[in-house]
């Protein structure tokens, strides 16, 4: 048992470095590290350039076309990406769709899709949630029938993040409305530019607009569109959400929060002293920064079981509840340490190249529109409700 | 980076669960704690046979070369168990003071025994207004010819009634609380002058107060250098917390295990009470917080050998406050879970529930450690 890197490890590490410091283009740099909105061209950009290097899928085998990472060799990865100020990448694509594509998909699905995905010529979004379908996923009812070597798709998809700026989206569709919930349900890739598919943007509390409603009418997709077998999409909908919850627990970014939590409490003042020598302030930080630790080896531990050939124990379901509580607590302490600062509403501010002009400090309007957009981790992904009850059957068989 | 263990460890992994397994059935147990010793020599015998009491020292030293993994692995199953053997104050304090600051002939006479299970020893540092100050010593070691007298008061010192040598912790300058001026002393636990007032702890364990009444020892009882005993006792302290946390997540897995199998057979509303949602997530909440505490032990287990002081003791607070944390949360959960049995002496719930609630306690507590933590991490 070891910690530290092995030279391999190490010179891998100085790789990946070498290369984001080369290849980040710097204004989407500051994007991040000033806490801006990034927009499409912004993320094109980097994944392009991950892309090129084959890095992009950095999750996938080599035999669908990934580097082949050992888990060791992921973690320093996502680390430097995080430390370097590389905007988070895109998961749809990457580590949604495409591994359901190279498990289920038939050859030519993956030649068709794959390529696009690894060098991120295409962007993805995804269409599960629908109005009168959140935690009870299995109920929905956007409806496929076939017609000749079509389907033809009615109904509506919700909370679809970054729709607006996606040329496909990957659905769960009902195939059989007289089937078992779970057994009509069918998965689908959709060209957004199909005619019959409109974009409704949802704007969020925070001001601003990332996700949206997509309504479907009488769109018309090529049965070839179809993933795996009709009615058994179910199974590449778990296979999804398993795939995804490895990752979502943000590490990085949350180790990288917590940083920037301290750097604010050393600028705030505090009854003549810096924040940061509040003793309750401080340990309030201290006591996340035990929280981000526990998490981190609760990953480490994982990808040590994964890369000697073991599955991901039950501590995996975990990291998603943890990691979305942690990534709450970062921004709800922010707030609370730029204190009445966090009241002005300058929304302009939250894009690169306004003109507005601060009021305070810059990290200090950010605070509390992070925080109100930041309840969303503990819904997405399954609320963490639901999470708890698939670990209370899968894992615990109460 | 490889965090899996070696054939070796899993091999001391099994060997430990084996012996919990055969050895410390709930009803065992209870016999056991109703000895005059409170543990069981045949046990001891066997620890130094197994190798598990020199398992953690350098080959110079004596023992087989492991370290801070090898412990970890077997206080887990020690916590899972709730072995009452006294391997913490005897091999992780003792020897392991011993073996960091002891002289050449100090560690021939007593850590050489130890490891062959010939010799026992107990930790004296607290006394009654230290709280959780390991500088807050003022029994007095005062020159007397060559050697010295030993006079004060020392309180809850485990193990004291069966150790062969006691590790005294005294002042022999600077000021009150000043970490400056402590030294440590190895003293014949049948000393003259050395009283002893022996009683039960609420977990089982037997622990002591003693009074020095001008207890005198030789040149060669000094631990280590005069005056300069408070780093070796910190760096020793941080060890035996992450002992402390290995043995925490142990009585954490075997008390949420046992949970988990009383809400699924215990029926009220005619149905297995785990049916119903609110204890499911609670019970998943138990879960998590295991796994947390697993984790922060296994990160401090890596860490403690750590050169720098502040890694090391950032390393061990770091965990004591999850521990804390979680050890509280699996042991008050596991009892309302359990209802009124949860509260019965009759059940296995209530003794890991006493355990968890003192290793808490045990050289500072969640609170305590929030503040170390903090106070390392924010001067950064």
């Amino acid at each position: 048992m070891d910690l530290a890197f092995t030279p391999e490890e190490q010179k891998f590490a100085d790789e990946v470095r070498a290369f984001v410091r080369a290849n980040l283009p710097a204004d989407v740099r500051d994007k991040v590290k000033n806490g801006k909105h990034l927009i499409r061209d912004d993320y094109m950009r980097w994944q392009q350039a991950l892309g090129k290097k084959g890095w992009l899928v950095y999750t996938w085998p080599k035999k669908h076309g990934g580097p082949g990472f050992t888990p060791a060799q992921r973690y320093i990865f996502e680390n430097i990406c995080a430390e370097e100020y590389a905007p988070g990448i895109i998961p749809f694509g990457t580590k949604m769709v495409g591994p359901v594509i190279y498990t289920f998909g038939t050859e030519a699905q993956k030649e068709k899709y794959l390529p696009a995905i690894r060098e991120s010529t295409v962007w993805w979004c995804q269409g599960y949630s629908e109005p009168g379908s959140g935690s009870d996923l299995a109920s929905l009812r956007t409806k496929a029938e076939k017609d000749g070597d079509h389907y033809i798709v009615n109904g509506s998809k919700t909370w679809n993040t970054m729709g607006h700026w996606a040329d496909w989206i990957f659905c769960l569709v009902r195939t059989d409305s007289k089937a078992k919930p779970q057994e009509g349900i069918s998965f689908l890739l959709i060209d957004m530019k199909t005619p019959g598919i409109t974009v409704k943007p949802i704007i969020m509390a925070d001001g601003g607009h990332e996700v949206n409603e997509v309504f479907f009418d009488n769109v018309k997709v090529p049965v070839e569109n179809l993933v795996g077998k009709e009615n058994e999409g179910w199974t590449c909908a778990k296979f999804l959400l398993a795939n995804e919850r490895l990752g979502i627990a943000a590490v990085p970014q949350s180790k990288r929060g917590v940083e920037a939590l301290k750097d604010i409490a050393r600028a705030e003042q505090d009854d003549g002293k810096p924040l940061i020598e509040n003793q309750s302030f401080a340990e309030k930080i201290a006591d996340l920064e035990i929280q981000v630790t526990a998490l981190e080896f609760t990953e480490l531990r994982v990808l040590s079981q994964m890369a000697h050939g073991g599955q991901p124990g039950p501590e995996v379901s975990g990291l998603k509840i943890r990691g979305s509580e942690i990534q709450q607590r970062i921004t709800e302490l922010t707030m609370e340490a730029v204190g009445e600062y966090a009241a002005p509403y300058l929304p302009g501010l939250l894009w690169q190249g306004t003109n507005e002009a601060p009021v305070g400090p810059e990290y200090a309007h950010l605070a509390a529109p992070r925080y109100f957009n930041t309840r969303k981790t503990t819904i997405y992904g399954g609320s963490n409700e639901i999470q708890k009850g698939i670990i209370s059957k899968m894992v615990l068989g109460l | 980076m490889d965090l899996s263990l070696s054939d070796e460890q899993k091999q001391l992994q099994e060997a430990a669960e084996r012996f919990v397994r055969d050895k410390y059935a709930f009803d065992a147990r209870r016999k056991i704690a109703a000895t005059e010793r409170g543990w069981l020599p045949e046990n001891w015998a066997q620890f130094a046979e197994l190798g598990w009491l020199g398992m953690a020292f350098s080959e110079e030293d004596g023992g087989y070369g492991g370290g801070p993994i090898e412990t970890m692995i077997v206080m887990e199953q020690f916590g899972k168990g709730l072995v009452l053997e006294p391997f913490l104050p005897t091999v992780v304090l003792g020897g392991g003071m011993i073996a960091r600051a002891g002289s050449a002939a100090q560690k021939e006479a007593l850590l050489a025994p130890m490891i062959e299970g010939k010799k026992q020893f107990a930790f004296a540092w607290l006394e009654r207004q230290s709280r959780y100050n390991l500088a807050d010593v003022s029994l007095k070691a005062t020159k007397e010819g060559t050697g010295w007298s030993l006079s004060g008061h020392k309180g809850v010192v485990y193990n004291a009634a069966s150790a062969d040598e006691i590790i005294v912790l005294a002042r022999t300058g600077g000021s009150a609380r000043e970490p400056k001026g402590l030294t440590l002393f190895v003293v014949d636990a049948k000393a003259k002058g050395l009283s002893r007032r022996d009683y039960p702890t609420q977990d089982a364990l037997r622990a002591s107060e003693l009074t020095f009444d001008k207890v005198s020892v030789g040149a060669d009882a000094v631990l280590g250098k005069v005056d300069e005993a408070f780093p070796v006792v910190e760096e020793a302290v941080d060890r035996a917390i992450v002992a402390l946390c290995a043995e925490a997540t142990g009585c954490m897995d075997a008390i949420n295990a046992g949970t988990l199998e009383y809400i699924k057979t215990r029926k009220q509303f005619g149905v297995p009470i785990g049916k119903f949602q609110v204890l499911q997530h609670r019970m998943v909440d138990c879960f998590t917080n295991a796994q947390e505490a697993r984790s922060m032990t296994l990160m401090a287990s890596l860490k403690i050998d750590d050169k720098d002081p502040t890694v090391r003791a950032k390393a061990a607070s770091g965990a004591k406050v999850q521990i804390g944390k979680s050890g509280k949360f699996c042991g008050q959960s596991a009892v309302q879970m359990h209802g009124g049995m949860g509260v019965t002496d009759e059940m296995a719930v209530s003794h890991y529930f006493k355990r968890l609630t003192m290793i808490d306690l045990m050289f500072g507590n969640q609170q305590h450690h929030l503040t170390r933590y903090s106070n390392l991490a924010m001067a950064a």
